[in-house]
């Protein structure tokens, strides 16, 4: 027991706000989640919509792009940077109050956004609905985390800064300004303010938020996870340094003109849509660089995806990450864009990324860190983290099925015209035609929230200090 | 868009493309002895080798550079430099409606020559008009064009505003502004149960006689103007026919007098500006041809 304990507290590093925002990761996903199934039902049996204005589609959708991006995806990155920026510079963070600030803060955020979305008290720009007292506190926990992360940079006990760590001050350094700039409102009462932006100008800054919001919050950030995760599991070398400098540089110089693509066919002036296109298209080899330099980081490991699913969760979210890094700026192209706009394609496409890239590797990441955070050699169960590895690919692969499915038929059914020159379709037929995809999204989206129960479960039953892990399987300990 | 943001987005544009295509040719390395090679860094363990850059994804990055390039000479993009082409997207937009008018707008005109009457049982022009119904009315009229609460049903012979084809056509053209004023304040509580009585009696239904014979005297007064001394309502005004049991707010005691102590306004959109004339033509004929 004692043992154990000394174990929990590491000598050197502050192991409890990663720990906090590690379980707070899972509590978080399930949560998220849960409203994503719920949401998605509501679309297949719009009787699931009750008559409580609270738990409408409408209020709850956000509900769950904010719990999954931010709550979720958030509190996966404050654990993963506060671990790597720690172990990679050798250097304590500089402030354990300050780290425990973010903590509870960053709570608080999250449950004033669970409190005031459902009530229907909204900015009503798309990730960005939270009203401006809410926006002021996220500024301030920002700031915090920023000052954590850059004053342990500085301290730092070796003379590089790893590459992981440039993905992460990126990725808080490009939200800082997205945030600010993205919110920047005229309150009018407590609850109730309207963006300084009027008309096209405020569409275009809302993209440019929201398109970075992917490209910075679940990109750079979640590139910084990889970085570190992949070459720690796989115990193997990075595959390039150069590549890492060319990749990072035109990534975060390319990402942040790539929003005009969301306006495509609107009142966007040509020239921005223009520029939102080719810089889409530029994008594609920055982001694959990121993929590259993950995958070809286990050559002369790949026999470890047979035995560690550890390994799997990580390598099959850089599938999924090379996978929507090009279907993204595929979509991105006029032609391509007047078929996709306005569908369940984009949809997919979001989760294309949100599940198979950024869930399955934070995933991955806290199953190699849960161990660390509670001073045990390895998860509970190694069976289970293959279980959950399975239902996480297949419910992924479902949902984005379905919906690209559902997607290019619902693009061809509105444009399809009649020998008169009448459409052939109205509006709700294209609707009734997706329910068959509908219900696929449920059974998909179902699957992988089952999964992120049994990983609570193994959690739990990794940090109880009663169990012991259960014995390794048979093919880990024969390799 | 002025000439000082016009070259601040062309030169803002130059730089990112000339500062990443900087970057991906100066780590470019022929140098294979980097390979394998780790640079002597080590963070927690981990090291990193210096590979060269993949030769597939070298030659895909130059060429998307190469694409960005080629199509902002071609498509406008670089501030107000308009493009070789001259290329927009309204100019777009308007070419593909010039085309779709010239290869449907000659058998649509043949039909705009044709009386409403004549044309309403045409079966190219129903399914040309339950088509063009499907898509612009049916989302407040219903699929069936059986209406629903607050909008007209228009499978009866019953019309707010006449259900001539002239009639027909000018609803769509214009749209319609229905107002019915709010009497709460001038008829007072007992008033509106009153009038309320009276209106129900109007289509035979069973009411208080007393009550109705007090809610005559406030009809006569307030309502006949619009509605008519006999309540059969008047289509230059829209004022519905109160006479032959259809309510298009609800028929019910408590429906009737929310309606009179609230006020009611419908409204038709105006469809000039969506639909041209030779479609106005053929809907109407749709619509004319649901009660025929």
């Amino acid at each position: 027991m004692s043992e154990l304990n000394s174990a929990l507290e590491h000598p050197t590093y502050n192991y409890k706000v990663v720990r906090q925002f590690a379980i707070m990761t899972v509590v978080w996903g399930i949560v998220g989640m849960l409203v994503g199934v719920i949401i998605a039902a509501q679309l297949a049996w719009p009787q699931l919509n009750p008559g409580l204005e609270w738990l409408h589609f409408g209020r709850l959708r956000p509900l769950h792009t904010n719990a999954v991006i931010f709550a979720f995806g958030g509190c996966a990155l404050f654990a993963t940077s506060y671990y790597i920026v720690q172990r990679t510079t050798q250097a304590r963070l500089i402030s354990d109050k300050l780290a425990a600030f973010t903590f509870w803060g960053w709570q608080a955020v999250i449950v004033s956004a669970a409190i005031t979305l459902p009530l229907g008290l909204t900015s009503s720009k798309e990730y960005a609905e939270l009203e401006w007292p809410i926006d002021i506190l996220i500024t301030i926990v920002w700031v915090s985390y920023a000052v954590v992360f850059f004053g342990t940079l500085v301290k730092r006990k070796v003379k590089h800064i790893y590459v992981a760590n440039w993905f992460l001050g990126s990725f808080i350094i490009a939200v800082a300004i997205l945030h600010l700039l993205n919110s920047a409102a005229i309150p009018v009462s407590a609850f109730k303010s309207y963006s300084v932006y009027a008309g096209t100008v405020d569409a275009m800054v809302q993209w440019w938020y929201g398109h970075n919001a992917v490209g910075f919050f679940l990109t750079a950030g979640f590139l910084g996870m990889m970085y570190y995760f992949v070459p720690k599991q796989a115990e193997r070398p990075v595959y390039s340094y150069r590549l890492s400098i060319v990749h990072f540089w035109a990534l975060v110089a390319v990402y942040i003109w790539a929003g005009p693509h969301h306006l495509h066919y609107t009142a966007l002036p040509d020239w921005a849509q223009s520029l939102g296109m080719v810089m889409s298209l530029i994008l594609l080899a920055p982001s694959w660089g990121g993929m590259i330099n993950g995958m070809m980081t286990l050559s002369g490991a790949w026999h470890k995806l047979r035995t560690d699913p550890i390994l799997r969760f990580l390598v099959v979210s850089l599938s999924f990450y090379g996978m929507s890094t090009f279907e993204g700026p595929m979509m991105s192209i006029k032609t391509v864009n007047a078929l996709s706009h306005y569908t369940d394609w984009t949809i997919g496409h979001v989760h294309s990324g949100a599940l198979g890239w950024v869930a399955m590797i934070s995933i991955g990441s806290l199953y190699h860190l849960f161990p660390i955070l509670f001073g045990r050699e390895r998860m509970y169960s190694t069976d289970l983290i293959n279980v959950h590895f399975w239902m996480s690919t297949i419910g992924t692969v479902l949902y984005i099925a379905a919906l690209w499915v559902n997607g290019i038929m619902q693009g061809l059914m509105w444009r399809a015209y009649n020998q008169d020159g009448t459409l052939t379709y109205n509006f709700v037929e294209s609707v009734a035609a997706s329910y068959p995809g509908y219900v696929v999204r449920v059974l998909g989206g179902t699957i992988f929230f089952a999964g992120m129960l049994v990983m609570a479960y193994n959690v739990y039953m990794t940090a109880r200090k009663d169990v012991e892990a259960q014995p390794a399987p048979a093919a880990a300990s024969a390799a | 868009m002025t000439s000082f943001w016009s070259m601040w987005v062309i030169v803002l544009t130059a730089i990112t493309i000339i500062l990443v295509t900087w970057v991906l040719f100066a780590n470019r390395t022929q140098d294979q002895n980097t390979e394998g090679n780790t640079t002597g860094h080590v963070y927690d363990g981990i090291e990193e080798y210096n590979n060269p850059l993949p030769a597939w994804w070298f030659m895909m990055f130059v060429i998307t550079i190469i694409f960005a390039i080629g199509y902002l000479i071609v498509y406008p993009g670089m501030g107000n430099y308009p493009g070789v082409l001259g290329w927009t997207q309204i100019d777009q937009h308007d070419r593909e409606v010039a085309a779709a008018d010239a290869k449907f707008r000659d058998m649509r005109d043949r039909y705009l020559a044709l009386p409403v009457e004549e044309i309403a049982t045409d079966p190219a022009v129903r399914k040309m008009g339950m088509r063009m119904f499907s898509n612009n009315c049916a989302q407040c009229h219903g699929s069936d064009a059986k209406g629903a609460y607050g909008f007209p049903n228009l499978t009866d012979d019953d019309w707010l505003y006449g259900g001539t084809p002239e009639a027909i056509k000018a609803t769509l053209i214009n749209g319609r502004m229905a107002a019915m004023p709010a009497w709460g304040s001038i008829l007072g509580d007992q008033g509106i149960t009153e009038t309320t009585a009276y209106v129900q009696s109007l289509s035979g239904r069973d009411v208080d006689d007393g009550m109705a014979k007090a809610g005559e005297k406030h009809y006569q007064t307030y309502c006949a103007a619009c509605h008519g001394a006999d309540g059969k309502g008047n289509h230059a005004l829209g004022a519905p026919n109160l006479a032959n049991g259809i309510w298009l707010y609800g028929g019910s005691t408590e429906q009737i007098s929310h309606t009179l102590r609230a006020g009611r306004n419908g409204v038709m959109p105006a469809f000039n500006d969506t639909l041209s004339e030779d479609k106005i033509h053929i809907l109407t004929a749709y619509v004319y041809g649901l009660t025929q």
